[in-house]
Order: C-alpha cells, then structure tokens, then sequence
C-alpha cells in the first residue's frame, strides 16, 4: 500500500532524511518511531504530498506521490503533528468542509459526518467552536478529518502527543479499531504505545532507517536469547555457578544481593525453558525459591540498543545500577 | 475545480470570527460621517447660491457629493481596509500550520487560491453594496445622475479588486499577518502615489508613471468616463498579482 524508496530530504544544507525505503501492506498498522528530530515528520509530509522528496520515490496506494499527487490525496487521510484546525469554526461545519473538499457527495455527506463525529465520540461538541475545545477533542477532530473520506491510507504523525492517559487510552483504541479497513502508519516516540496499537514498526535515526519488522522478530533479532529473573535464598556465589552450569544457560546476571536473598537474570537459549531446572536446582540444593519469572522484551529495550548502540558500543545493562 | 468549498470556509470564518464584523461597522461608521459633513457643505453652499445666482450654475450634486464619497471610500476602505481583510487569508493558515492539511487534500492550488480571492472579493462587494445608502439618500432630497454613480462603482469595485489580489500575494509570502498587512498597505500606497512624480520626470517616463497610477485610472470612473484603458489597468494588475500568488503558493514545491 505504501512503497518507499531511497528517500532523500534536503533543507537547504541540512539533510533530514537519507535514502530511506519500507513498504507498508494493505491493511497493517504500522508505526514509525525513532527520536525527536529523525526525519519522521518529513517522511510523513512527503506521503502525504505535502511538498516533495529531493530524490527517491514513493507510491501511496499504488499512485506516485509526486506525479499523480492528487490521486494520492483523494485516497489518504492525514493529521499533522500540532493538529492544525480552524479554531474559529465549529466541529460539524468544518467537517462538513473537509468531506466536501475532500470530494464526499452531497448526499452522503450529512450521514458521513455523522458517523466520524460518533465513531471519533465528538457528537457532543459538534456545535462547539474548535478554538474552544480541550486537545483531547481537538485531537480527536483531527482523527475525524483525517478518516472523513473513509481513505485507503491514514498518516497520523504523533497522534496521542500532549493528552492525559485516559485520552491516550482512548485515542489508541480509536486507532485500533481503524486496522484492517485502512493503513495505517503513525509516528510516535512513545514505544508501549507502538507494541499496543501496531503490527509492525519502522525505526527511523539521524534520517535513515535503522531496522523494520514485525515486533517479534526485531526483539529476536535483537535479543537472541530468552531471559528469566530468579530469586532464590542462598549463598549467591554458589547459585550464580550452579545455575550458570545448566545446560541451555547462557549468562547469569547478578542484579542484587539482600538479606542472604540473591536476585538473577537467567539469559539462555531461545529454545529451551530452564525455568524447570532451576526448580530442581535450589530443590536439591535446599535453597529457597522466592521467585521464578520469565521476562519478556519490550520494544523499548529494542529501540535503545538500536538507537544508543548506534552512538556508544554497548548500552549498560539494566542490572549494573542496581548493583552500584 | 473545487472553488465553492474553500470560498464557503472563508466566507464562513469571516464571519465566525469579528473580522467581518468589525470591518463592517467600522467603516460604515466612518463613511457616515463623511457622508453627514460633505452633505452638509453642499446644503450650505446650495443655500448660499439662493442669494447668488451666479454659483447656483455650479452645483451639481452627483459632482460634489458623490464624487468626494467615491474618493474617500477609495483612501479609507481600499488604502487602509483593503490589507486588514486580506492578511490572514494565507499568513494565518501558514502561521497555525492548517495550510499542511488544506494543501493535502485533494484540491489545486489554483482552487485554493481562487477560493480565497473570491470570499475576499465578496467581503467587499457586500462592503460597497451597504454604502448604497448614501446615493439612495441623496435621490430623496435630490436627483442625481446615475451613470456617474454607477461608473464610480464599478470603478470602486475594480480598483478593490485589484487591492485584494495585491493583499493575498502579500499574504502568501509571510507567516505574519501584521508583515502581510504592511507589505500590502506599502505597495498599495506606492502605486497610489507614483503617479505624483509623473510631472516632473515628463516624457516617456512620465507617460508610464502615470500609466502605472492606480487614482488617475480611477479618476475617469468617477467622472463617468468609461475607459477600456482603465478597465484593462485593474484587470491585469488584478491577473498579474494573482498570478504570482500561484507561483508562491508554489513554491513549496521545489524549494529546498
């Protein structure tokens, strides 16, 4: 649905993206991370023909966003990142605006503004001037704009930026309910946001992309190895080597050691659950299990070693604080 | 072309927000107050000529009552009012960045463009139409020729829009509404005063300078003189402006 190739943006003598490709098919979610200043927005104005790319191409829904502009934007809904609304119009009349110019027949108008306004829960400002209302409305105004014309694409760049959590919560479930009958693709720079709402994600740094997938797999790919956090009453130089000579068992990482209470992160195989041989262990060795818990890896953890270990080696693990 | 929604929006956030409001009230409040004394002058002198036969030869109503009307609408609505009305019609959206989506969506520049210029042009329209009042109090007390008025009012309407499509350009180069507005407000007052200097250059500079005069092209309006040379003045200058407005609405497009 979305084909991005070699993608390059110059301002002036500043380049702020450089010859980034993905593609995004037909009815995923897809989000676009990276931090501040990594060229997201400008991709994103670029799909959304906004203004040009200074060399590459890139295809929305079969259609090339520089030659065939307008069949692109008759097929995409966009929300820019400050939401730019008319504060001196109401909700109604405006979206009434947007269906119109956005080529929505007379006809079906009235009932297609109705069902955004529902769908986005604003039916009750509808009468309101938008200048007036809190962001969480005008944020959801936005995504009411933004799906009028029921596109094929939707381009929501920072959709839940500056809203409270109950507003965040709301937004992403808004979201959610869009896969399947659109694409999506949506930046943000809040990383739980991506592993709930999205398929897949895009990670964009310093303006190129740095690694693209479903989750699952850039998490494997990152992190090889499956961890497990243990707590077990024992002697902690004797429970660090006991479990180290499991078979399957990687590394051990002391995290903390308390009141004779030693707490360890187990890294081993992907494959293989030791979980149960650490059971055997302190069974045998009498010592006194308190925790056993498998730790899954968050996106989060994926995006810092990707997007720290492009400026230092290695990012410290997250245990070496704890220990100090 | 998708011309009638965008002049629907502006003519809607004319008036939403006071813009249209003020302006209305202002002006006309204004105006009355010209109105009021240059009447009033004229009733005086048109007293004085019962004793004296000999003026009574020179009063004309239209020539003394509406042809100052017609010059002091033309300095205070189109000089000062003119760059008010047109200065958010680009600088604002630019400035709260609703310009990124309105340029998305499936609609041309031109239409855009187009849009605007004709929500503005319909502004004033209404603008001149409200002062109506005046010559149509005047036929109550008096009878005034017509085609004066009505070539002073297409000639209003010409120079106005002209003054609009000089004011959008102004407005599609900033950001700043209060740039726009002085930028219109300058080059207006420019075009207005050219034609002073025209006297003394002489020759075929003088020539264009007063060519260029946007009062002498009025002038002949006002007098009842209906000249294809002046039309064709506030049409091209109408064109040329909003011409280059498209180029800069534009320019996005392949600037770095």
């Amino acid at each position: 649905m979305i084909e991005v190739q070699d993608l390059t943006k110059h301002y002036g003598p500043v380049t702020a993206i450089r010859d980034v490709s993905f593609s995004v098919a037909p009815g995923e979610v897809v989000g676009f991370l990276g931090p501040n200043g990594a060229g997201k927005s400008t991709t994103m104005r670029i799909l959304s023909c906004f203004m040009p790319a200074s060399s590459g191409s890139a295809r929305v829904a079969g259609f090339d966003v520089f030659r065939q502009s307008m069949e692109v934007r008759r097929r995409i809904g966009y929300l820019p990142e400050n939401v730019p609304l008319y504060a001196d119009m109401r909700v109604a009349p405006y979206l009434d605006f947007v269906a119109e110019v956005k080529g929505v027949g007379r006809s079906e108008r009235r009932r297609r503004v109705a069902e955004v306004m529902e769908r986005c829960l604003i039916s009750d400002v509808q009468n309101r001037l938008i200048g007036k209302l809190s962001k969480g409305y005008r944020q959801r105004v936005g995504l009411a704009q933004a799906i009028v014309n029921d596109p094929d694409v939707l381009i929501l760049d920072e959709p839940t930026i500056g809203l409270d959590p109950r507003q965040i919560t709301e937004i992403r479930s808004l979201i959610k309910s869009l896969a399947g009958e659109h694409t999506v693709i949506l930046s943000t720079h809040i990383l739980p946001e991506v592993s709930m709402v999205c398929g897949g994600v895009i990670i964009i740094n310093k303006g190129s992309v740095v690694a693209q997938g479903p989750i699952a797999t850039l998490v494997e790919q990152f992190f090889p190895t499956a961890r497990v956090q243990v707590e077990i009453a024992g002697p902690a130089p004797a429970v660090r080597d006991g479990v180290r000579r499991l078979p399957g068992v990687v590394a051990v990482q002391e995290l903390g050691v308390q009141d004779g209470r030693g707490t360890f992160l187990v890294e081993s195989a992907r494959d293989r659950d030791v979980r149960g041989d650490i059971f055997q262990l302190a069974a045998q060795q009498k010592w006194e299990l308190r925790e056993l818990r498998r730790v899954g890896m968050t996106l989060e953890e994926v995006f810092i070693r990707i997007v720290a270990g492009e400026e230092t080696e290695a990012p410290a693990p997250a245990g070496e604080e704890a220990r100090a | 072309m998708k011309v009638w929604p965008i002049f629907k929006k502006e003519m809607r956030l004319y008036f939403t927000s006071p813009v249209a409001y003020v302006v209305l009230f202002i002006f006309l409040l204004v105006m009355g107050y010209f109105f009021s004394q240059i009447f009033y002058y004229y009733s005086l002198a048109s007293m004085q000529s019962m004793m004296n036969p000999g003026m009574a030869r020179e009063l004309n109503v239209t020539e003394s009552v509406m042809r100052p009307l017609f010059t002091n609408i033309a300095i205070i609505l189109l000089l000062s009012l003119m760059p008010l009305v047109t200065m958010r019609l680009f600088a604002e959206e630019r400035q709260t960045g609703t310009i990124e989506l309105l340029l998305t969506y499936p609609v041309r520049d031109g239409a855009v463009l187009v849009g605007k210029y004709l929500a503005a042009l319909a502004l004033y329209a209404l603008l001149l139409a409200l002062t109506l009042v005046y010559p149509g109090m005047l036929a109550f007390f008096a009878t005034p020729e017509w085609g004066p008025i009505l070539t002073g009012y297409l000639g209003l309407f010409l120079m106005g829009a002209a003054f609009l499509a000089v004011g959008l350009l102004a407005s599609s180069l900033t950001t700043n509404q209060i740039v726009a507005a002085v930028v219109t407000f300058g080059i207006l007052l420019l075009f207005w005063v050219i034609g002073w200097s025209a006297e003394n250059v002489g020759g075929t500079m003088g020539r264009v300078l007063a060519h260029l005069s946007i009062l002498d092209h009025f002038d002949s309006f006002s007098k009842g003189v209906l000249d294809t040379k002046d039309i064709v003045y506030y049409v091209n200058f109408t064109v040329v402006a909003l011409f280059l407005t498209l180029r800069s609405l534009e320019s996005r497009r392949w600037k770095g």
